[in-house]
């Protein structure tokens, strides 16, 4: 067998020789190499940023809205009728089997207020199972308990854009706010909880105990009604049943009659996140198919420009034979030259991928995440279309007959 | 023990066919070690047939081939292929040099295929060019090259491995009178000063007078073989 060095560089130099042709013969094998090292940063990046959000919000979760107020004939989406109450809520968490915990939460907005500081911000109001369910944690302080829910105590939890915006640099705990005129003693500064799958800030909220939230900040307009109750099953087997035995008990508690609609809803969140994912995996594998469709074409595009390439060399073959070159020294050369166009189009596929991945993620605001897995990947298509396209033609080149391939003008 | 040996060799194309044709109607011939031999005839003589099988670029069809006593008429394609790079250097009326591949690398080829290291390779060819008197041409291209200049490639090619046949067949079909006579007698110190065995195939008197025997084909046999005077 002839020198792999040598024979890359004639490969190399036949391929210089129709820069045009090799460019375009590779076209097939960089679109595709390049789409399929996209698709898998797309892909992991998707999934990475899914599983970062089930994980923000805490697993095995439902959420339970108000039913729809209608106004006017004008009904006025979910939440906007207070149909659920914390008795609601504490039905749900001490009665159901299925249910391990669950949180009732009002909310509305307000301006608060530290000496000479104020910042606009959420209210939330809730009890302290929400803690467990969400996985919050105070850095600094202590969260409420349900004393101060009992209590409606003037107590409050912030979060960390809220304290950088009311505090600058000081430690919030024991300091007073002062929201809607009523003095809150700040009792824990929240960990950081960064942006909600929808891209809130969550960390620019203040929580109070649901009762003082109730009485004291948003008003009569709620009175003992919450917004939403946050639920977690006791396990992810346990959500189906855990939605049933809700609506169920919400049915007989609200006294809905067999025929009339549910004046609730339950969003079974943990689910919508996998189905998610499910319809991320399987995008990702259509574009995957798509890819390897163009890197067939490719491959095909190689075997038929070294086909031509074969004939247009005849003669070469033929000379080279008439000194001594055997049928596996051609096949061997040819090959390469196959090879060398796959690998020359995937990396530069790797290339386009790269940036492309990185275009997207800029736009779609998208972590793209490219593994040296997905790049072996790519390397390892290419050279195997290289090989696989590139055998047939080699081989009809090793097959000549020296005579003949010498007579070829 | 002759370089070439030849027993009633026969070659017959389409011999499944109805109409088989013989291009070699049993030819026997030996030829020895440092002979300058011109093949002569008509075209369809047989002539390029008897070459390609002296060549070892085909196999008889009956008979024996033996070259230095080896026997070859049975090998087969890449057996061929080791004899050809050892022992034959083809010289051809076209040149048949690689385009866009300099005249040292077109010299190289027979090396790369017997595994010679790359610095014995440029050097080997670079001196069989300078033999050629092509110092100084060696990075040039064969669109580069005159076609006297193209042939001494070839020729320096054919010698480089060392082989002792070298075939020529019609080295000066495409080239002038006065370039063909500067070929020729390269051809004839190439025979001289080396003792490499040459044969000739050729339709023109005034090169196969160059040789010091003369073999005349006819219908796919040997009608005269004549030993003369070289020049």
């Amino acid at each position: 067998m002839i020198n792999l060095g040598v024979t890359g560089r004639i490969s190399l130099r036949a391929l210089l020789v129709n820069k045009m042709r090799s460019f375009l013969t590779m076209l097939g094998i960089i679109i595709g190499v390049g789409s399929v090292i996209t698709m898998l940063a797309i892909g992991a990046g998707a999934g990475q940023k899914l599983s970062e959000q089930v994980s923000s919000l805490g697993s095995n979760l439902l959420m339970i809205f108000s039913g729809s107020a209608t106004s006017g004939g004008q009904r006025m989406g979910a939440g906007t009728e207070p149909t659920l109450t914390l008795g609601d809520a504490e039905a749900i968490r001490k009665e159901l089997s299925a249910v391990a915990e669950a949180a009732p939460f009002v909310n509305g907005v307000a301006q608060a207020v530290y000496g000479n500081q104020n910042w606009s911000t959420i209210i939330q109001g809730t009890t302290p199972p929400i803690f467990e369910i969400r996985d919050w944690n105070v850095t600094s302080g202590r969260l409420f308990t349900w004393e101060d829910v009992r209590g409606a105590t003037k107590v409050c939890l912030i979060g960390v854009t809220v304290a950088e915006n009311l505090f600058g640099g000081i430690d919030p705990v024991g300091k007073i706010i002062n929201v809607k005129k009523v003095p809150f003693t700040v009792i824990g500064l929240l960990e950081k909880k960064g942006e909600s799958p929808d891209g809130r800030d969550q960390d620019d909220t203040i929580y109070l105990p649901v009762t003082t939230a109730q009485k004291k900040v948003l008003g009569g307009a709620y009175g003992d009604s919450v917004r939403l109750i946050f639920v977690k099953a006791k396990s992810f087997d346990r959500l189906a049943e855990a939605e049933e035995q809700i609506n169920a008990l919400l049915r007989q508690r609200h006294r809905i009659g067999a025929k009339q609609d549910d004046d609730f809803s339950v969003r079974n969140i943990t689910q919508l996140l996998q189905s998610a994912e499910q319809m991320v995996r399987i995008i990702s594998l259509l574009l995957m198919a798509i890819a390897s469709v163009s890197l067939l074409v490719g491959g095909i595009g190689i075997m038929n420009i070294m086909l031509v390439s074969v004939t247009e060399r005849t003669k070469e073959i033929g000379i080279r034979m008439a000194v001594g070159a055997r049928g596996a020294d051609i096949r061997f050369q040819f090959l390469i030259e196959a090879l060398s166009l796959s690998l020359i189009g995937g990396a530069l596929g790797i290339v386009l991928g790269i940036g492309l991945a990185q275009v997207i993620s800029y736009f779609a605001d998208w972590p793209a995440i490219i593994t040296p897995a997905s790049i072996l990947l790519a390397f390892g298509f290419s050279s195997g279309v290289g090989l696989f396209f590139g055998f047939y033609p080699a081989y009809k080149a090793s097959k000549l007959n020296p005579i003949d391939a010498l007579r070829y003008e | 023990m002759p370089l070439i040996r030849l027993s009633d060799v026969t070659k017959i194309y389409g011999a499944e066919n109805k109409h088989p044709f013989t291009a070699l109607a049993g030819v026997s011939l030996q030829i020895e070690a440092g002979e300058f031999a011109a093949i002569m005839g008509p075209s369809g003589s047989g002539k390029s047939t008897l070459m390609h099988i002296l060549g070892c670029l085909d196999t008889p069809t009956t008979g024996e081939y033996h070259l230095e006593g080896d026997n070859v008429d049975r090998l087969r394609g890449d057996q061929l292929a080791a004899i050809r790079n050892k022992k034959i250097g083809f010289v051809f009326q076209g040149f048949n040099l690689i385009p866009r591949t300099n005249a040292v690398e077109n010299v190289e080829l027979p090396m790369l295929y017997s595994n010679t290291p790359p610095e014995e390779r440029r050097r080997r060819a670079a001196e069989a060019l300078r033999r050629m008197g092509l110092a100084g041409w060696e990075g040039n291209r064969p669109n580069e090259l005159s076609g006297g200049q193209q042939q001494r490639v070839a020729i320096a090619r054919a010698i480089v491995n060392d082989a002792p046949l070298i075939l020529a067949d019609e080295p000066t079909g495409n080239l002038d009178t006065k370039t063909s006579a500067e070929i020729m007698e390269l051809f004839v110190r190439i025979n001289r000063e080396e003792g490499k065995t040459i044969i000739l195939v050729t339709h023109e008197a005034d090169i196969a007078a160059y040789s010091r025997r003369i073999i005349r084909v006819r219908d796919g046999l040997i009608v005269d073989d004549e030993r003369r005077e070289g020049r």
